[in-house]
Order: structure tokens, then sequence, then C-alpha cells
């Protein structure tokens, strides 16, 4: 009797399988909140932290996991062209930091500015960089962002409100502070996110510009992306205080788990209202970087490939949305397999095409050292005459 | 000087309260932008004009006097008014305020105080504190602060209270202020001004008696220029602040007071561009800032002696006027270089080596350069004399170039 129930509700269910998947494709669109807790709750300084409860959609994960496997692939491919000499000088990769990316992007505009030191390459795609640009830029090509000429740390999208992409470690924060300031000037109720390391985070500049962001209540907002190395001193060995989040002293803080990317999208959010009202906080990312300081480190000489291993296995950001998706029901096995074979589709043939690309001409090497003035120009001595053209 | 200038009407300002007001906020319109009033450089030309009022005995201004005795000679019937050189400062950056509300300006005590040299009195109870930014003592981070504003579109004055002071930021301005423009390809253009009184004072010490030109020349992207009068005061500053490139603006400490009879039109001033100060036909003078009165005071001894020197303010330390420059070798084969920065490495040392390479074979003697000497400028009044040059040693310098080949070959 069983038997042949069970297999008239086979056949039944053969029938609804099309159906269940239209279901399940309505529900990967569909906008409708999901609510999920964050594996660790929020520590605030100075400040009441948000709840834990982050309200996301269905849409929104999915487009993190697609984002952050794009993101993942773009990195180790980038290890693979470094090793084949493709790629030069220095190249710092942020794979295991993926989510801070994707998450402050889930809750900001394009309009709001980023500005970070020279582990920049996911964070100028989050800001709406293509791959192309990407890999052009790291292979010293003419269609790289910079054109070329500025490298692995050096990327910047200006209509995406990306300001760099820079070498010297700090140097960016009073950039940013300034950033902010200039959204200040103008009212336009936006804010800067100014990311910086643990290792910078024991530079006086820092503090130079905290105290004038708060002297001044600019909507600025300081991003310590801990995580726990500073090339290959352990933050405990550089910092007197390694609760960065706390160093801002009359500055609230918060710290917020970074292989989260929800926690991290409602920490973001957070910190834009509270900027926006009360002036500059400071946000500590735990997260983590699966490579070395850069290609040049092999990253294991003062870390173990134990804790490496055990935070991929524990705390990967992109395994925690993949969990969630699963749990959810908004994606199958399958599907999320082949999104990351489209990742690593998309990577390829942007890997390819930057390869076409030709190296920048000689005449590159003197333009954009100066704008083109102010309609007079000099050129040395045989100059024929002085002419100021009006524009 | 007034019968150089085409008229110019006066750009109409943009209106402007403290805080940038809301309905404009994206809105940086100025329009009077494009018809900005350049002056065209008419140096040929007006030669021999300029020749006839030197010959008259008409110089401009004198060393660090505070009162300019030529001023009552020059009459109250000519147009324009009288100022000292950091009212004329004040003038141009209030001018360029009102023109394009982006430009602020950032430092020490140049807000509430007015200015440590009163360049920006009266400035913040005009535009408000936002406009004219009082800042703590962190150059680094403020002058960064200034870069960064620069990425998004403003045009920030920041004002270095010493030049000295400015060396805090080396990494801001060399990094950020000149290269960003390079590594984002073409992205991002800073167009800051940077400011501030530099050059060996009266008797202030080592570490405020700084000469920062020779530590920056080296950048690539950003613009040197040092004025030395306050016309070129005026016109370098609205010129620096309607640059679209970083520029440093080098000021002398001792010249504040200069006073001169300036145009009321607006004028611009061209960056690169050196000044003719006195034409002449046996020797070639290059100077800047203050070093240019010492050659003055030394040139009116050559007169007596019969001697004819061209004296060249070349103002554009980063790039240099070569054109000017090299017309003005060409016509004299002699070349002297009177300079405030040390020998080592100063900017006479590369004005040397590209008059060097430019103009070989148009030079009859070797260079002279005058520098000042390779120590700390010592607080010791007699001592701080000798660390500069002083004119005595230009007019030795003089006879020694023209006397050369053995034989007095400059007559």
């Amino acid at each position: 009797m069983a038997l042949s129930t069970h297999r008239t509700t086979t056949a039944l269910l053969r029938h609804l399988t099309p159906a269940i998947s239209y279901l399940r494709h309505i529900s990967t669109d569909s906008t409708s909140t999901i609510t999920v807790e964050t594996s660790v709750p929020f520590t605030g300084h100075k400040i009441e932290p948000p709840s834990r409860s982050v309200d996301t959609t269905a849409q929104e994960l999915m487009s993190f996991f697609r984002d952050m496997a794009l993101m993942r692939r773009m990195e180790i491919a980038a290890d693979s062209l470094y090793k084949a000499k493709l790629i030069r000088g220095f190249c710092h990769l942020y794979d295991g930091q993926e989510a801070v990316a994707v998450g402050m992007e889930a809750a900001i505009t394009r309009k709001d500015c980023i500005i970070t030191a020279y582990r920049d390459h996911c964070i100028f795609l989050g800001r709406g960089g293509t791959l192309l640009e990407s890999f052009s830029e790291l292979m010293g090509r003419k269609d790289g962002c910079s054109k070329g000429k500025g490298g692995s740390m050096h990327f910047y999208k200006k209509e995406g409100g990306f300001y760099g992409g820079h070498g010297i470690v700090g140097a960016q924060i009073p950039l940013g502070c300034g950033l902010a300031f200039a959204q200040k000037y103008k009212n336009d109720e936006n804010v800067t996110f100014t990311l910086y390391g643990d290792g910078a985070a024991n530079q006086g500049q820092l503090f130079e510009a905290l105290n004038m962001a708060a002297l001044w209540d600019l909507p600025a907002i300081l991003v310590c992306e801990n995580n726990h190395y500073g090339m290959g001193t352990a933050e405990w060995r550089a910092a007197k205080s390694p609760a960065y989040y706390k160093r801002g002293d009359y500055v609230p803080g918060l710290k917020v788990d970074g292989m989260d990317a929800l926690a991290v999208k409602q920490a973001c959010r957070f910190a834009k209202e509270h900027a926006l009202k009360n002036g500059p906080i400071i946000l500590e990312m735990d997260t983590y970087r699966y490579h070395g300081h850069s290609m040049s480190d092999p990253g294991s000489t003062y870390r173990t490939r134990d804790e490496i291993s055990g935070v991929r296995q524990e705390r990967d950001p992109i395994e925690r949305v993949r969990k969630l998706l699963l749990a959810y029901d908004i994606a199958n096995e399958k599907e999320l397999k082949d999104i990351e074979k489209e990742a690593r589709k998309q990577v390829d043939e942007a890997i390819a095409k930057a390869k076409e690309s030709p190296l920048p001409e000689p005449s590159e090497l003197f333009t954009n050292v100066y704008v083109k003035g102010y309609g007079v120009e000099s050129f040395g001595a045989d100059r024929k005459e002085i002419r100021a053209a009006l524009p | 000087m007034a019968a150089m200038l085409h008229t110019i009407g006066v750009a109409s300002p943009v209106a402007s309260g403290g805080v940038f007001p809301d309905h404009q906020s994206n809105k940086f319109a100025v329009s009077s932008l494009h018809s900005l009033p350049m002056i065209r450089s008419e140096a040929r030309s007006n030669l021999s004009s300029l020749h006839e009022s030197y010959r008259a005995g008409k110089l401009i201004a004198k060393a660090v006097a505070t009162k300019g005795e030529n001023a009552a000679a020059s009459g109250a019937s000519k147009p324009g008014h009288e100022l000292l050189l950091f009212e004329a400062l004040r003038e141009g950056l209030e001018e360029e305020m009102e023109r394009d509300p982006r430009v602020c300006v950032i430092g020490e005590d140049v807000g509430h105080y007015g200015g440590s040299y009163k360049v920006t009195k009266g400035l913040a109870p005009k535009f408000g504190d936002l406009r004219v930014l009082d800042t703590p003592i962190a150059e680094n981070s403020f002058t960064g602060m200034g870069i960064g504003a620069a990425m998004t579109g403003l045009r920030p004055v920041i004002e270095g209270m010493n030049m000295g002071f400015l060396l805090l930021a080396f990494n801001q301005i060399s990094d950020n202020c000149g290269m960003l423009h390079y590594t984002s390809g073409g992205q991002f253009t800073i167009p800051a001004v940077i400011r501030g009184p530099g050059g060996v004072g009266r008797q202030l010490g080592a570490e405020h008696s700084q000469r920062l030109e020779s530590y920056f020349q080296s950048i690539p992207g950003i613009q040197l220029v040092a004025c030395s009068t306050p016309y070129n005061a005026k016109g370098l500053m609205k010129a620096a602040i309607r640059s679209e490139n970083p520029v440093v603006l080098f000021e002398h400490v001792l010249l504040y007071n200069l006073k001169e009879r300036i145009p009321d039109e607006e004028y611009v001033l061209n960056l690169e561009e050196a000044e003719m100060v006195r034409p002449g036909e046996h020797v070639t003078i290059l100077t800047y800032s203050r070093m240019r009165y010492h050659v003055m005071q030394a040139v009116k001894t050559l007169v007596n002696k019969g001697y004819d020197p061209e004296v060249i303010d070349i103002r554009s330390l980063k790039p240099f006027d070569l054109y000017t420059i090299g017309n003005s070798v060409k016509k004299t084969h002699r070349v002297l270089i009177v300079e405030e920065c040390m020998r080592t490495g100063g900017i006479g040392a590369s004005l040397t080596a590209a008059i060097n390479e430019n103009f070989h074979d148009y030079l009859d003697a070797q260079i002279i350069c005058l520098s000042s000497q390779d120590v700390p400028t010592p607080y010791a009044g007699t001592l701080e004399e000798w660390t500069v040059v002083q004119p005595p040693q230009i007019v030795a310098a003089v006879e020694q170039l023209c006397h050369s080949n053995g034989r007095i070959s400059c007559n």
C-alpha cells in the first residue's frame, strides 16, 4: 500500500519538480526580507551597537555570493599571473577579506567615497571597476584603470567614488578626511569610508586626522581592516592596545566580524547614519587574509598553516554565504557551483583580453604629469613665444 | 606697468556665504573661469619702454625697507592703489575666493587670528570658518586633507605657517599632491596651492630659516613659483589658484612689508614666466625672491662703475623659463646666478646645469652661482649675514665675470 502511494507521490513530484524550480527562481529574485543573525554580536566603544539581526533579501545574498566569488577568483588569478611574471613589483591580495568590500557596498551608494591603501583590487571591483581594467592595470597595459601608469597599488575609479589605491601606509587617512571635508563643504549628505590596516593604525597621521574629523564633525568613517598582521608583525607585537576600535578615545567605535558580509553591511549602514549626524566613527573589521602580505611574502613564516586553514574552514566569507543560501533554499549546490564556474570563466576571459591589450605608448611617459595649463604653455628653450590663449 | 595691461572687465563674483549654500551644492558654476584676464606677455615689444623707465631711475622697490621711498616719487596721478606685499597676497586670495566658491584656505591660525603674517586677515569673518579653516598643529594631516579635498574638486590654499614646517608634510606633497594625477592616469587633478613664508629672516634660527624650494624641486607634477613684489605676489597667487596643477608659492618672511603701487584692474600673471627687472647688455643676473633686492642694490654700485647688468627675476622655479633666460644669455654671454638656497642641490645648481646644457655655445665664461653657505642658519646676527649672499659679493662676482678673459670685455 505504502509503496504504491510512494510511487504515486514520486510520479506526482516528478510533474511538480519544474514547478518547484520555477518557484525557487521566484524566491531567488524575490526581495522579500530575510532576517539573519550575525554570528558574533557587535561590540561598541562609547556607542550603543546596532542589533545583531540584519535584514537582507535573497537577491542581495545571491549578489554577495556572486561578487565575492568573482573577487576571490580574481585574486587567485592574480597570484598565478604574478608567478608567471606578468604582474611585477608589489601585488597585495585581498582574498579572505572580500566580505568587507561587498558588505560595505551593500550599505552605501556610489556617491559615498571609499579610499583605501594598497590592497585595493576587490574594492575597485566593488566600486564599479571591471575585470579588464583591473588585469590590464596589473599587467601594465594601456587599458588599465590608470592607463598602466599606476600599477597594483594605484587603482582609481573617479565615477565610482573610489579614490584609490595608495602605497604609503597611512597616507590615505588624511586624504580620506579631506574627502569628508569636501562633502561637508558641499553639504551633499554623503560619507567617506577611509580604510586602513592594523599596521597603519599606529601611524600618527591617523590620530591627527581623527582629531580634525572629530573637531569639525566631518562625515568620515574610519575603517580598520584588522587582519591581525602588519606584514610580518602580529598585532600584539606592534600595538600596546590592539583594540583598534577603542583607540579613537573620544570617537565612538564598533568592532565587527569582518568575515560576515551581513555584519559588515549592518555596521556600515549604522556608521553612515551616525557620521551624517554626529561626525566620525571608527569601525574595526575583524578579518583575515589567506595570502601573505604581498606576493613576495609566503605568509607562513609568522603564522602557522594550521591557523590559515583553520580560519578558512570556520570563517570563510564565501562559505558563510553559501551556507545561508542553501539553508534558506535560495539556491542549490549545483547553481552555486555554476556561479563559481561562471566567475572563473569571466576572469579567464578578462585575462585573455588584458593580455592582448597593448603596453602604453612611449609618449605616455610624459602625459598626465601636469594638467594642460590654463591656456599658457611653456615648452623650454626653443619656445618661440609665450602665448596666453584663453580657453 | 599700467601701460602694459589690457583693460579687463572684472569678473563678477560668485555669491558666497559662510558655508557653501545648499541649492548650489553640486553646481560649482564658475562662469567667469573662461573669461580669465590673462596678461599677454609683451616683454619683447615693451623692452624699450621698460629700458627707458629704468634709465630714468625708477626702480620699483628696494630691499627690506618698510617704507617704499619711490612710492611718493611715482606721483599721485598714477592709476592703481598702493599696498604692502602681504596685502597684495590677501587681495589676490580674496578676489579668488569671491570669484569661485570652491576656493578655501586651510592652515594654522589663518582664521580667527588672521594669519601669522596677516595674509588672511579679515577673510574668516567674511567667508566663514569652513572656508577659512583653522587647523590644529598637524601639517602632515591637514596638507593631506587639503589634497583629498582637491581630489573632489575643491581648490584649497594650504598655508604652512613657515615653509620649514611643511617638511612634516613632505610625503603628502610629494606622493599625493605631485603624483596623483599621473598614477591615476589623469582621473584626478589636484588644483591645490601650497604657500607660506620661507627663507632667512632676522635671526629666526636654523629651523625657521629654511629654503624648501631646493627640497621640492625634484617632485614631479608640482609647479614652484616665488613672488618678490606686491605686483607679482598678487598675480602669482591668482594664477596659482586658477591653475589645475598643484602649485607651491614661496613667499619670503622679510618681503611682506614691501610697498608698491599695483593696478586696480584684475590681472593674473603667467606661472611659467620670468620677469625682466632691468634690461642690460653686459651680464645676465638671474635671481628670485629676496635676493632680487640684494642684486638691485649691487646694481646701483655696478652702474656707477660702468657696468650694464641685465637682471631677471626667474619667478618660476619649476619649470624654469628657459626662453627668457636663453634670450638673455644669447645677448650677454655671461651668467651670474644669485640665490638664497644652499649651494648643494639648490635651485641655482639646477639652473646652472640647465643653462649649461641648453646654452653652452653662447657662454663666454663659466656660470657663477652665488648661494647661501651649506650651513644651518646661525642665530648670531653677523654670522647670519655671512650665510646669505650680500651685495658686495655680487659686485665682485660681476667684476670677475666681466674680466674673466683677462681683459675688460664688457664694454
